[in-house]
């Protein structure tokens, strides 16, 4: 399980760097969405997988009894998915507004706010 | 710590007052810009490095929203370029932290300062801490991963990017220097010897960049990067004297940038514009702005008697101390370079003629907005001063926070144990919360 969800996280993060090397704005973000997730997938997995065990505490116990899932990296996650997802959704409109505003989505043309280049 | 950031908070309010009379066009601004104090203040008082990733949040998408709260052209096209980048930062963070959590199962700081040194697998852990380090060095702006700054600072309100340039690199400095004074200590070799060169890159190309700039915020923008070099040399040196230049640098630099790039501000609003070539006279129009643009000037190149003098002193000596010629021959040079990109922006916009024959007029500014632009910048320089001529006064409080940071690093006080080092550091967690109350 462990390895299949490094290899996945492996896969994931080529996948985005690839997109995020193009020099299109759109693909950036969606390679920024995907090193997003392999981020949050990397916390799960560094919190050790425990399959079918709810961490449950019995009652009139202190503390779940026996190996029990890890509750902290899901809610990191949780956190981390929620903070993700705003993100991308102001970088999107941020894109929206750079397209219709600047008229392009190739990194190398947004130079409005750059000083002129010599044309020596 | 507790130290630091109580004056912090000081310079914070102070930052607050000049934004507040300045940016009456406020579109949820004023909103928006306490959110990111709240980041700011968050992200130096946490002790969880969970925590300081959610702060950081904080304090990047409120930044986000006063970059672009403008809406023109100019500042969408600086915030693509900030906003990518600081978000590849923050999922290299998000990444380091959660490997770390699977290696040491804490993301408590102090709690993580014993428990790295129990881990075993030392390379990952190398790793790790080299992620940490790119992703606050994004924040922090240090070379070769400054571009987003020079390429967003001068595009929002001049409020805005006086706080910008105040507060948010050095929030990614405040991170380095927690993180690798209190967590990666395993190997200090080599993270010593990345930061040296790094800091010395960091401020030779700010400062060429700086050199090479024609816009008054531009300019101010890579003398940011070339200042943020001095103060990860002195984390870099790992010295006692060291890390009393770095945090002393901190203060400084914190009062000094936001100060002048709300004299740009000014100077814009007099002049019409903040591109050199274009505006100038200012000096004989506006004498009193000129004098308050020498004070901060003068402190950032490192004139005695101003704050900028002894903050760079302490780092200088500091790489003498451990004989880094080199590197210490290096700050100096900057140093003589940031004077030369000064005099470029006094001699353009203030002592030469304005090339139109437009004499700036004070009376474009009204009697109120003058006031209330004005007194934020004689009260910054005032402190800028204050600092210079009586360091004494400052240095006791700069020398235990830098205790502080070093002491933990200390093995023999890492045997005394954990709870001593937990326990001080919620106290003075606490400390902090009430000093804010």
């Amino acid at each position: 399980m462990e390895t299949g969800l490094a290899l996945l996280i492996g896969v994931l993060v080529a996948a985005a760097v690839y997109l995020m090397l193009a020099r299109n704005v759109m693909s950036f973000l969606f390679g920024l969405l995907l090193i997003s997730n392999a981020a949050n997938l990397a916390i799960f997995t560094s919190g050790r997988l425990t399959e079918g065990a709810p961490p449950l505490v019995p009652e009139g116990a202190d503390a779940p009894v026996g190996i029990v899932a890890n509750a902290l990296p899901q809610a990191l996650v949780l956190t981390a998915i929620v903070i993700g997802f705003g993100l991308f959704a102001f970088s999107l409109m941020l894109v929206f507004r750079a397209y219709t505003g600047l008229g392009t989505l190739h990194g190398d043309e947004m130079r409005v706010a750059e000083p002129k280049e010599d044309k020596a | 710590m507790v130290v630091i950031t109580g004056i912090i908070g000081v310079a914070v309010a102070l930052y607050s007052f000049a934004d507040i009379s300045k940016s009456t066009e406020a579109l949820g601004f004023h909103a928006l810009f306490h959110l990111l104090l709240a980041g700011v203040t968050g992200a130096f008082l946490t002790a969880d490095l969970f925590n300081l990733y959610v702060w950081f949040e904080v304090m990047l998408i409120s930044s986000f929203g006063l970059l672009v709260i403008g809406g023109s052209k100019q500042e969408i096209d600086g915030a693509v370029k900030y906003v990518m980048l600081n978000l590849v930062s923050t999922v290299m963070f998000l990444t380091g932290v959660g490997l770390l959590y699977g290696m040491t199962g804490t993301l408590n700081m102090a709690d993580l300062h014993f428990a790295v040194q129990e881990v075993e697998n030392k390379g990952l852990l190398s790793v790790v801490a080299i992620m940490f380090m790119v992703a606050f060095g994004v924040k922090a702006a240090v070379f070769p991963l400054f571009f987003w700054l020079p390429a967003s600072y001068h595009t929002p309100s001049f409020a805005v990017s006086a706080v910008f340039a105040g507060l948010l690199t050095k929030v990614g400095v405040y991170a380095l220097i927690r993180a690798f004074t209190l967590i990666f200590t395993h190997d200090p070799e080599l993270i010593e010897t990345v930061l040296l060169w790094v800091a010395v890159l960091t401020m030779v190309t700010g400062v060429l960049g700086a050199a090479a700039q024609s816009d008054f915020r531009r300019i101010l923008s890579f003398h940011i990067i070339s200042q943020i070099g001095y103060m990860v040399l002195g984390l870099a040196l790992m010295t006692p004297l060291g890390l009393i230049g770095a945090v002393f640098y901190l203060l400084h630099h914190i009062i000094v940038k936001a100060n002048l790039f709300l004299i740009s501000g000014v100077a814009n609003r007099i002049a019409g514009s903040t591109e050199l070539a274009r505006i100038g006279g200012l000096y004989t129009h506006a004498p009193l702005l000129a004098v308050l643009f020498l004070i901060p000037a003068f402190s950032l190149a490192g004139f005695p008697p101003l704050s900028g003098f002894w903050a760079k002193f302490i780092v200088i000596r500091a790489s003498l101390e451990l004989e880094l010629w080199i590197v210490a021959g290096a700050a100096l040079f900057v140093g003589l370079l940031t004077v030369f990109s000064m005099t470029k922006i006094w001699a353009e916009a203030f002592w030469t003629p304005h090339p139109d024959n437009i004499a700036p007029k004070l009376s474009r500014l009204s009697r109120h907005d003058w006031r209330a632009m004005m007194w934020p910048i004689i009260a910054l320089a005032v402190m800028t001063v204050i600092i210079g001529l009586f360091p004494g006064v400052f240095y006791p409080f700069v020398e235990t926070a830098a205790d502080q940071l070093l002491n933990p690093t200390d093995y023999l006080d890492a045997v005394l144990g954990p709870d001593a080092v937990a326990a001080s550091q919620s106290a003075a967690g606490q400390a902090v919360i009430v000093e804010g109350n």
